[in-house]
Order: structure tokens, then C-alpha cells, then sequence
């Protein structure tokens, strides 16, 4: 078994899981406040990962190892790439906050983050239920001792805790619908349960008893309504460090699972699981829409405005289906704007919470959104980069948010049922409201005055990755063909093996 | 690569706008506006080889750049002007130079910001009008908020944060619905953007009805017709001089423009069966609003409904679907451009001084500024449509279209020449004439040579305009003849 292509197939992997091993050896002779030398170690391997999962995607070969444990194809690698490079942002942005916070006292954060995008890389390439379980395990198992970093602090312990039980209830979701699955079918293999489901041998009922657990796990790691009760506190109450590694590249291995599970496994249940997503879809856009306007903290508002942007992927994924018949046109413009909208919420959300990252200060988190009051007269450049993050979540042109939108509507609308042009139309109003919140806080750094007069003062290496994010958001506005292209072909790619 | 003309137009004063906003701080002040100024006149320079170019005689399309931009949905960086289109290009350059100058001592804070939202916002609106992609037109067109919500909470008045948020939800939400249209298009049309080939594409009763109140709803909002005008008084009161002038110069013609280029192309039987509608609409804006115009106590107040009313009278003229009311409209349009533009800038002469816009705290203005009263006056019977200037041509034209269709409907239009006259010299009255009103009048000083350059070169486009209105019709001629035999034809 132990084959060349099956290694060539997880190398990316491999290279995660042993430079994990040598950084957490290597840091015990670390001594230096922000541990230099663990974070450069860090960068390099996210830096080769991103790499080599690029060029791989760029080939756009699709290969199997382990007997179709595992699989390595082009939409798989490019949310690999774009995970690894997420993570080489969230670390930039987030050492010198965790360096203040008492939390680089070892090189856990580095270890845990790498742990947890190795678990992200799993789950993204597994083409097997219980491979997709652990890659999911890893990642959640990481994300929860991260969130618990800060250990003498009381609401960071609060929220690890939540996320914990809420976490590992959700896990058992998803595995109790997998095991349904698995007793109907007798197979843990995608392709072998797509083809089973396929044939109509299978009881109905009984399948469609495992979707709905399964449905429901997705939902909990999407952070769908209503299965999103964690996502605030744990917003709240991680240390932002954590937050944005929370928010972001896990938001890709999610999505992920989801196409793996829903499009690769059971599309043949399409029809049931559609008007299943659809619920989770309007749920969503309504509460995390509404419940936004209410926030005044800035992550707690960030963590609704998430639940909210859910509900728009969830259009994208639900609408690849017409009638229970999934032509390859549709499907492509489904799950290709689904994608495409993911990677852009994951760099938008980077940019921003760099943005609280870099006013937070020793003894002073930043987070309220009065805490912004006055920015731009503070930081003007700061002031527009987040600016441009909240005008493209809100969905206003020329940024990359709004192509994003529009390439789901458009998926929405050009199925022509009744019933998704009325959500079209739902998803436009519910942005409106959307749009309502993020110009206040747009109001609150641009026509208040500032609480106080200092300059904002940042690390070289976090100012210039903090414009470079902030000018990728108006200039893939500006041309978002590439991406969009990339998106759709790498969909197209997975849909026809 | 050859650089067109009108992606010059568009992207000159967003890359001079670039530059300020990434050029540092107040210190530099001085640096910065002249920087402005000589962006603003490069990017007015620019739009002139267009007047040189323009082939009057044809009604397609000119200056036409089109390269792919989106593949996935077939979305095309597509320009091109026509008739219809082509004075707003070199009205919103030339509105631009003057905005520009009438900040120069007056904003002192964040100049970089003020300078450069204008220049981008410039940009922006010559992109809408140029823009021939649907998708293209909506980002030019959403992309505006941006610039003008910053302009008017940043540099605005007391209440300025409402004024800014009214402004931006209200708009928003016209436009989101417009957006449903476009994508309902885009399927319709087996996966188009183009708008000539919307106007090609034929389409039912339900869709076309539909269409057209999708439509309706972002442009109504921002020409702004009646009842959903309501955004526009707030606004106007609340924002800096400069953003008053450009929203009323400019903003305002965005919607009228839209109407001629998607309502009334695209769903023309849906348009001919609501043009009672419309026009009902736009009556009721030229005699009630010009009625609430009347009894306004805020300078700024009685300009904003006195535009409302303006606008009614150009898309009165639209619907009537005739080939003197449609030029008639398009004449208001550019008129209105100038002459609103202006009485906003006289607003805020006088404001920069006394800080008020109550008409009751002036009086006898003429006595300590002449030069600038007689400047202020001549505006003010632009506004009231006197003959030989600017503000005649249109609503004679728009009038003699509605006498044509229906007697009546012409009287009642006509009631807005009695109307506008009404408000406007009962304010000039007010402000400008009889003795010196308070110690604060009598403080005044005359208009210094930046505001004197910025008021006469709006007053000899008025002139101009009114004396001799041939070269801004002959533009249009067959652009409107094209226009008018499109809608008649049905696309059911």
C-alpha cells in the first residue's frame, strides 16, 4: 500500500506533521520574548505547504492514496494553499497580541496551529468518512486548547469550555449520521456510497435519518443557524489570536467536508439534503443578521456578521440542484460561487480581525466597537483597510464582496424556480440590514472623534501584510475574474472525477 | 496598449484621488489642494478631445472600448457614449474643478480625504455614464455611496450621521432590487450583461412590468421622485457645500440617466403602459413639492425641494415619448446641472460667513456684497426658468411636449414656471434685497477672486446655455430620434 503515489498524495501533510514535531522540540531551547525562532520556523513550513499544495493545484491532477483514503485534487489543494496562507497571516497579525497576553511562553500556539491546519489538510483531502472524522477531531481538538491558551483568564477558559461541549456534541452528530450511513450502505467510502446510494437498493428512510445528523454536524462546524449558539461566545471569548484562527481557515475545511460529504457522497439525497440547507440558509441570514445590530462588542458583531455570510454559502451550496437533477451547468455555478464566496469572507475576516488585533494593546483588548472611535483620524491607512473589510461584507461594489454575492445570486436566479428567486430576493433584503451595521462601525472610525490621540503603532512585518490583505480585498473587487475562474474550474475538475 | 478616451476620463481623477488620500496629513495642505485642483483640470482636460470627436450625425455607440473582464460570467469592461450620454461625461469634470475650488479655504480638516473623495467620486459617475455592462454600470453606480456617505458624515452638518445613513440605506435598497433585475436579465438573455443586447431581447407583459418597477425603485430613489424624495431634503441640509453641489449637479441625473438607459429601452410596453404613472408622479413633484418648496425657512431646504421639482419635470419629459420632451428633459438635466450646482455654491458663500441658513437671519445682502448678489440672482432666475438662461431652454421644450400631448397636461406643467418663480424670488427677496436685515449682514465682505472664478464660470455656462442651447440639442439629436424609435417598437 505504502506506494509511492499514495506518499506523493499526502506529502503536504507529512510535512505539516513533522514540522510540528521539530518546531515543539525546537522551542524548548527558545528563549526570546516572542519566540523568533519557533514563529520563523512556522512561517518557512506554512510557507513551503503553500507552496507545494499551489503548484499542485496549479496542475490540477487528480490523485488517489491508500486505497481512496485520501484524495489530492485541485479544489482540494487550492483550499489547502489558501488555508496555509490564512494561517501565515493569523500568525503575523496575532504574535505580538498573544507575546502581550502571556500566551508565548512556549511555542504551543505555533504547534496547536500547525496541528490544527494539518487537521484541516485532512479533512479537506479525506475521500473517507473516518478520515474526514479525524481531520475534523484534530482540528476541533487543537481549536479548543487554543481558545484556552490564556489559562488565568476567566472568559477565555469560559469559552473553551463551551466549545468544548458544544464542539464535541456536534462531532457526535456528524459521526452518528456517518455510522447510519455506513450500516445502510456498508461502505466508509465516498465514491463507493455515492455509487450504492445511487443504484435506489438502499432504504430511504434510513439514509435520510443519517443526512439529518449529518446536516446538522456541517451546520455546527459552518456555524449555521440554528446550530450557531457557539460562534459568538466563543468569538467573544477566545483571545483574538485565536478568534481569527477560528474564523478563517477552518471556515475553507468546512466547506470542504461539506462538498466531500453532500455533493461527492450523497448527491443522490440532494433533494432531501437542499431543502434542509435552505432552512439553515434563511435561518441564518435572518438571525445572524438581526441579532448583529444589537451587538456592540466588535468580535461578538463580527461573529453574527459570520453567521450571516453562512447563510449566502449555504445559498451557493443548496442551489446546485434543480428538482432533485443536478445538471453540470448548475452545479458548477453553485458550488464554484459557493467557493469563491468562502475564500473571499476568509480574507476579508483576516483583515479584520488584523485590523482589532493591531489596536489591542498590552491590557487593553480593543474590542468594543466604540474602541474604533475616531481610527481614521488615528490611522487613516488602518482606517481604510477596515473600511474596505466591512464595505465588502456588506456587499458594496467595487469590492471583492460584492462579486461574491452576485455570483450566488446569480446561481440563485439562473435555476428559475420560483422558490429561488423569492430567496434571492430575501438574501438582498436581509443584506440591506447587513449593510446597517457595517456602516456604523464604517461611522464610528470615520465621523466620531477618537477617544484618544495617540498614533497607531505596528510591527513592519504586521503593517505590511495588514495592507497587502486589506488592497487584495479592493483589488479582487476590481478583477475578480482570476479567482472566480480558479473557483469554477477547480469545481468543474471534482465534479467530473 | 492603447489607453481609450473615456477609460482616461474615468481613471484620471480616481488615480489623482489615490494619490491624495495616500498623501499624508493637514500639514500638507497647501500641497494637497493644488494637487486637487490640478487633478480636476487634467481629468476636465481629458473629457475635451471627446467634444472634438463626437460624430453628431449617428445615434450608435462612440468611443467604444470593450475587453472581457469577468470571464466566469461574461461581464466586459464595455464603454461607449452616446447622444444621451455624452454632455454628463464633461459636466461631471467641469462640476468636479469647481467643487474643488469652492473647498479651497474652507475645508481645513482631513483636506487629503475631502479632495480626494471627490476626485474618485468624480470618476465613479463619468463610469456610470459611460458604462454600456450592466455589472460595470451597477459597480460604478453602488461604488458612488461610498465616496458621498463618507463626505457627508465626515465634513457635514450637526445631524450629519442621520443625513449619512438616510442617505446610503435609502439608496441601497433601490439599487439591491435593481440588482435582482439585472441577474433576472443575465438569465433571460442566455447569459448577457450587454445592455444593447438587452434592448434587443424580446420579453413578456409580467417580465417587462416587473423589470421596470425593479428599475423604478433605484432610479426613482435617486432622481428622487416623488414619494421617495424624502431622503434628499435631510441630505442636502445636512452635507458640506460641496457634496450639496455634486449631489444635485450630478447624483441626481445618475437616475434620470438610468430610466433612458434600462427602464424605458428595455421594458418599453411595460414603460408605455406606466407612463401614466410616471407622469402623475412627476406632476405631483413639480406642483406639491414646488408648493413645499415655498414655505421652506432653510436656504439649502428650498434648493432640495425646488430640485425634486426640477426632476419631476424631466421625467415628465421622458414619458411623454416625444422627441422635443425627451431633449427637453436631457436640456433640464444639464441645465439643472449648472444652475443647481451654482445656487448650492451661493448657499455656501454665504454660510462660510454667517454660519446660518435660515433665510431669516439674512436681509439686504446686496448692500455688502454687490458683486456677489448680482451673481446669486442671476442663478436665481436661471432657476426660475428665465429666458436667455440655462434653466428656459429645457422647461420650454418639456413644456411645449406636454401641450402637444394633452393640452392640460401642459397647463399643469407649466404652473411650475409660476411655482419656481414664486419660491425662488420670494427667497432672493428675502436674503438679497431691502435694507441690511442684522449686524451680521452689515459684517459682510464682498466675494474674494477663488469664489468670484468659481461663480463666473457657472455663470457663463448658464449664459451660454441659455443663449445659444444648439451645440448641447445637436448632440443629442439623433441619439433621441434612435432612442424614441426603440421604445416604440414592441418586444413582446
Amino acid at each position: 500500500m505504502m506506494d509511492n503515489t499514495s506518499l506523493r498524495v499526502v506529502a503536504p501533510e507529512v510535512i505539516l506533521l513533522v514540522m510540528a514535531c521539530v518546531i515543539a522540540l525546537v522551542d524548548l531551547g527558545v528563549k526570546s520574548r516572542l519566540r523568533n525562532a519557533s514563529y520563523w520556523l512556522t512561517m518557512l513550513t506554512l510557507a513551503v505547504v503553500a507552496w507545494t499544495t499551489g503548484s499542485l493545484a496549479a496542475d490540477g491532477n487528480t490523485a488517489y492514496g491508500f486505497g481512496r483514503m485520501v484524495v489530492s485534487d485541485a479544489m482540494g489543494n487550492w483550499l489547502k494553499c489558501f488555508a496555509s496562507l490564512a494561517m501565515m497571516v493569523c500568525m503575523v497579525y496575532g504574535r505580538p497580541y498573544a507575546a502581550d497576553r502571556d500566551m508565548l511562553r512556549g511555542g504551543e500556539l505555533f504547534t496547536l496551529a500547525l496541528f490544527a491546519l494539518l487537521g484541516i489538510f485532512v479533512m479537506i483531502s479525506g475521500e473517507n468518512f473516518l478520515v474526514l472524522y479525524l481531520g475534523l477531531e484534530l482540528l476541533t481538538l487543537s481549536s479548543y486548547a487554543m481558545v484556552a491558551l490564556r489559562r488565568d483568564h476567566t472568559v477565555s477558559t469560559e469559552a473553551a469550555m463551551k466549545y468544548f461541549v458544544l464542539g464535541a456534541m456536534a462531532s457526535g452528530f456528524l459521526l452518528y449520521g456517518l455510522s447510519m450511513i455506513y450500516g445502510a450502505t456498508g461502505s466508509l467510502d465516498i465514491s463507493t456510497v455515492f455509487k450504492i446510494v445511487g443504484s435506489g437498493q438502499v432504504k430511504h428512510q434510513v439514509l435520510v435519518f443519517g443526512l439529518v445528523f449529518i446536516v446538522a454536524g456541517l451546520a455546527f462546524k459552518l456555524g449555521a443557524a440554528p446550530f450557531h449558539m457557539w460562534i459568538p461566545d466563543v468569538y467573544q471569548g477566545a483571545p483574538t489570536a485565536v478568534t481569527v484562527i477560528i474564523g478563517s481557515a477552518p471556515e475553507l475545511a468546512a466547506f470542504a467536508i461539506a462538498i466531500r460529504l453532500l455533493v461527492e457522497g450523497l448527491l443522490p439525497l440532494a433533494i432531501d439534503w437542499q431543502q434542509m440547507l435552505l432552512v439553515l440558509a434563511v435561518c441564518s441570514l435572518f438571525i445572524g443578521n438581526l441579532a448583529a445590530i444589537a451587538q456592540t462588542n466588535l468580535k461578538r458583531m463580527l461573529a453574527y456578521s459570520t453567521i450571516g455570510q453562512m447563510g449566502f454559502v449555504l445559498l451557493g451550496l443548496a442551489s446546485g440542484v434543480v428538482n432533485g437533477v443536478g445538471t453540470p451547468e448548475f452545479m458548477r455555478n453553485a458550488y464554484g460561487s459557493a467557493m469563491f464566496y468562502i475564500v473571499t469572507y476568509v480574507m476579508t475576516t483576516l483583515a479584520s480581525f488584523g485590523v482589532i488585533l493591531l489596536l489591542a494593546r498590552e491590557g487593553f483588548e480593543s474590542e468594543e466597537i466604540s474602541d474604533l472611535a475616531g481610527l481614521n483620524q488615528r490611522s487613516p491607512l488602518y482606517a481604510g483597510v477596515m473600511s474596505v473589510c466591512l464595505f465588502s461584507l456588506a456587499g458594496v461594489p467595487p469590492l471583492v464582496g460584492f462579486y461574491a454575492k452576485l455570483a450566488v445570486l446569480q446561481a440563485l436566479v439562473i435555476s428559475g424556480t420560483t422558490l429561488n428567486i423569492s430567496l434571492a430576493v430575501f438574501a438582498v433584503v436581509m443584506s440591506l440590514i447587513a449593510a446597517y451595521y457595517y456602516i456604523r462601525v464604517v461611522k464610528v472610525m470615520y465621523f466620531d472623534d477618537p477617544l484618544t490621540a495617540t498614533t497607531v503603532a505596528a510591527p513592519a512585518d504586521v503593517r505590511v501584510v495588514l495592507t497587502v490583505n486589506g488592497a487584495m480585498v479592493l483589488l479582487l473587487g476590481i478583477l475578480p475574474g482570476g479567482l472566480m475562474t480558479l473557483c469554477t474550474e477547480a469545481i468543474v475538475k471534482m465534479l467530473t472525477t | 496598449m492603447k489607453v481609450g478616451l473615456l477609460t482616461l476620463a474615468i481613471w484620471t481623477p480616481i488615480v489623482f484621488g489615490a494619490i491624495l488620500l495616500a498623501l499624508g496629513r493637514d500639514d500638507q495642505a497647501r500641497t494637497v489642494r493644488w494637487l486637487a485642483l490640478i487633478g480636476a483640470l487634467v481629468s476636465f482636460l481629458v473629457t475635451l478631445p471627446l467634444y472634438g470627436q463626437f460624430d453628431t450625425t449617428t445615434a450608435s455607440m462612440q468611443f467604444v472600448e470593450n475587453v472581457p473582464w469577468i470571464r466566469g460570467f461574461n461581464v466586459n469592461y464595455h464603454l461607449g457614449l452616446d447622444g444621451i450620454s455624452f454632455w454628463f461625461v464633461l459636466l461631471t469634470a467641469f462640476i468636479t474643478v469647481v467643487v474643488v475650488i469652492s473647498a479651497w479655504e474652507v475645508i481645513t480638516e482631513r483636506v487629503n480625504q475631502y479632495m480626494g473623495a471627490f476626485l474618485i467620486l468624480s470618476g465613479l459617475m463619468i463610469g456610470v455614464f459611460c458604462a454600456l455592462d450592466a455589472v460595470l454600470f451597477y459597480t460604478f453606480f453602488e461604488a458612488t455611496l461610498i465616496p458621498m456617505y463618507l463626505i457627508i458624515g465626515i465634513w457635514g452638518g450637526p445631524n450629519r450621521i442621520y443625513a449619512a445613513f438616510k442617505f446610503f440605506l435609502y439608496t441601497l435598497l433601490g439599487s439591491l432590487l435593481m440588482l435582482i433585475a439585472l441577474v433576472f436579465l443575465y438569465t433571460k438573455s442566455g447569459g448577457s450583461f450587454d445592455i444593447l443586447t438587452w434592448y434587443k431581447l424580446p420579453l413578456s407583459s409580467l417580465a417587462q412590468t416587473l423589470l421596470f418597477f425593479g428599475f423604478f425603485a433605484a432610479f426613482a430613489v435617486k432622481v428622487p421622485m416623488w414619494p421617495v424624495h424624502t431622503w434628499l431634503p435631510d441630505v442636502h441640509v445636512e452635507a458640506p457645500t460641496g457634496g450639496s453641489a455634486v449631489l444635485a449637479a450630478i447624483m441626481l441625473k445618475l437616475g434620470a440617466y438610468g430610466f433612458l438607459r434600462f427602464s424605458m429601452p428595455i421594458a418599453p410596453d411595460a414603460a408605455r403602459e406606466w407612463a401614466w404613472f410616471i407622469i402623475a408622479l412627476s406632476l405631483i413633484a413639480v406642483i406639491y413639492v414646488g408648493l413645499v418648496a415655498m414655505v421652506q425657512q432653510d436656504m439649502k431646504k428650498l434648493v432640495a425641494y425646488s430640485s425634486v421639482a426640477h426632476m419631476g419635470f424631466v421625467t415628465l419629459g421622458f414619458f411623454i415619448f416625444d422627441h422635443v420632451g425627451v431633449a427637453g428633459g436631457l436640456v433640464q438635466m444639464i441645465a439643472h446641472g449648472f444652475v443647481s450646482g451654482a445656487m448650492f455654491l451661493c448657499i455656501g458663500v454665504l454660510y462660510d460667513r454667517v454660519h446660518s441658513r435660515q433665510i431669516a437671519d439674512y436681509g439686504g445682502v446686496v448692500n455688502t456684497m454687490p458683486t456677489f448678489a448680482a451673481f446669486a440672482i442671476l442663478f436665481a432666475m436661471a432657476n426660475c426658468g428665465l429666458p436667455a438662461t440655462a434653466g428656459f431652454v429645457g422647461e420650454w421644450m418639456v413644456i411645449l411636449a406636454a401641450v402637444k400631448a394633452n393640452f392640460w397636461l401642459g397647463l399643469l406643467a407649466a404652473t411650475a414656471l409660476i411655482l419656481g418663480a414664486a419660491y425662488t424670488l420670494w427667497m432672493v427677496k428675502r436674503v438679497y434685497l431691502g435694507p441690511v436685515g442684522n449686524d451680521h449682514v452689515k459684517a459682510l465682505s464682498d466675494i474674494n477672486a477663488r469664489e468670484f472664478v468659481m461663480l463666473a464660470v457657472l455663470a457663463i455656462a448658464v449664459l451660454w446655455m441659455g443663449v445659444y442651447p444648439k451645440p448641447f440639442t445637436d448632440v443629442m439629436n439623433a441619439s433621441v430620434a434612435n432612442f424614441l424609435k426603440q421604445v416604440s417598437l414592441s418586444k413582446l
